[in-house]
């Protein structure tokens, strides 16, 4: 998953540094992500994962590392799996 | 009861009337020599206005927004460059009131603003960023724990009047350009060389001039919650709904000055209702609405308040850049009803009536961050984020 995310990531994220010098817990936002490509993140990972996120994940936490990417998408994909 | 406590004890809202009645005697002299309105801001410090949103633990009265908000309606309806000042003089404590007690020295300096009544300052603004906030070109450097920052700020409102300034660079020399922290400088820790000066249409007297700033100071003064998260959590909302308060304000009072014009013709035809009635009622439905979004606005902010994760979604976001559209652009066919209303009596300078001055300083409103930057900004958050069509929620 987290190659998944980090492939989304490198096309969308706009970011100044290679996606590959991050470590997975590395701080997106200190790397460099902006609001607007935040928001082209989560469209690419709505689209790679065929996932929607619900409006209480929209925020900075749940996007703020490779890590809590991987947690937040696998949140959804739990949760659908039980409904 | 010693007389600080007195004075602090009366209302806010008494207070602030007490400063409007300064600032409305000066508010044509302020407006036509494009300067400080001194006595307006003298009579803040004397009602111990400026420290008011401190918590009472750390010698203020933990005054919320909502109060605040309502305090720049009553002062812009007097002077809206003396409101203006006291709405960022607010917008920048609430930086220190919200994210400054997990440092010492924050809120220490915190204490200082309630106690010696400081004037906080603002420099976010820099040449080269296109006007986008959340990016910084400049970048502080700290070494021995001493920081050092030199910033082209293209505007500094009242920087030749503040106490200190609090001012946002990138965290450090290699930082990404959104990677951005804020540090307080204090009056003798920074020198400020004019680039600009504010010679504008309205709000005149905030004198927002561009100045090349250069300061040194103890590495302490560094916010250690980055900037995104204060911008996010607190400074947005404050920045939206305390101007929201000003501008409201400007446009009550041009409400309220051709409710006069109708009301005096009026009495002078009994039995005839005149002319420009039916825009009375139509800038006071206006108005009304303008209100509401606003206390709608202050009602969401204080719900969300200490909950870090509704301050940092973008249902909270979309609210607050809704409420800056909405006051922002609406008060402007209010006052221009007005003037039809007031007619030349309003165009005129110089009459009870006058309209020059509130037209002006609404102007304004539009172009502080720019209502196009925040519609792109909300149209881009609207590719993911669901609106809420409940009507309450």
């Amino acid at each position: 998953m987290k190659d998944k995310i980090r492939d989304i990531l490198s096309r969308l994220g706009k970011l100044p540094v290679a996606v590959d010098s991050l470590a997975d817990d590395s701080d997106l936002y200190t790397a460099g992500l902006s609001s607007f490509a935040s928001v082209q993140l989560m469209l690419g990972l709505e689209d790679g994962f065929d996932i929607e996120f619900p409006d209480n994940l929209l925020n900075r936490r749940s996007f703020a590392s490779i890590d809590a990417i991987a947690a937040t998408v696998e949140q959804i994909i739990a949760t659908r799996k039980v409904a | 009861m010693n007389v600080m406590a007195e004075v602090r004890a009366e209302s806010l809202v008494s207070r602030a009337q007490r400063v409007a009645a300064v600032a409305a005697q000066h508010a044509e002299a302020v407006d036509r020599e494009g300067r400080f309105p001194r006595e307006a801001v003298d009579a803040m410090i004397a009602e111990r206005l400026l420290g008011i949103q401190v918590p009472a633990v750390h010698g203020g009265e933990g005054a919320t927004f909502s109060e605040i908000a309502e305090l720049c309606s009553i002062l812009s309806q007097a002077c809206a460059s003396s409101s203006m000042i006291f709405a960022m003089h607010h917008i920048k404590l609430s930086s220190l009131v919200e994210h400054g007690l997990e440092s010492a020295w924050l809120t220490a300096f915190m204490q200082r603003v309630a106690s010696e009544q400081l004037l906080l300052g603002s420099a976010t603004t820099e040449g080269g960023i296109g006007g986008n906030l959340r990016n910084s070109i400049c970048a502080i450097e700290i070494e021995n724990g001493v920081c050092r920052l030199e910033k082209d700020a293209t505007v500094i409102s009242y920087g030749d009047y503040a106490d200190a300034i609090l001012i946002t660079s990138r965290a450090h020399k290699d930082a990404a350009p959104s990677d951005q922290v804020m540090t307080v400088f204090l009056k003798d820790q920074y020198t400020l060389e004019r680039t600009h000066v504010w010679d504008t249409l309205g709000m005149r007297g905030t004198c927002s001039d561009g100045f090349l700033f250069k300061g040194e100071a103890p590495a302490e003064q560094v916010f250690p919650k980055p900037f995104a998260e204060i911008a996010a959590q607190s400074m947005l909302a404050a920045s939206h709904l305390l101007w929201s308060g000003v501008w409201y304000g400007i446009a009550a009072d041009a409400v309220i000055k051709s409710q006069n014009f109708i009301r005096a013709a009026a009495r002078k035809s009994p039995g005839q209702t005149p002319p420009g009635a039916i825009h009375l009622a139509n800038i006071a439905n206006q108005l009304q609405m303008v209100k509401s979004n606003i206390v709608a606005g202050l009602k969401t902010y204080e719900d969300a308040k200490r909950d870090e994760e509704k301050l940092s979604s973008m249902a909270f976001a979309v609210a607050m850049n809704n409420i800056k559209i909405c006051s922002s652009e609406m008060i402007l066919p209010i006052i221009n009803g007005a003037m039809l209303i007031c007619g030349i009596m309003g165009y005129k300078n110089g009459t009870p009536f006058s309209l020059g001055r509130n037209l002006r300083d609404a102007h304004s409103a539009q172009l502080m961050i720019s209502n196009d930057r925040i519609l792109g900004n909300t149209s881009s958050m609207l590719l993911v984020h669901r609106q809420d069509t409940s009507l309450l929620g």
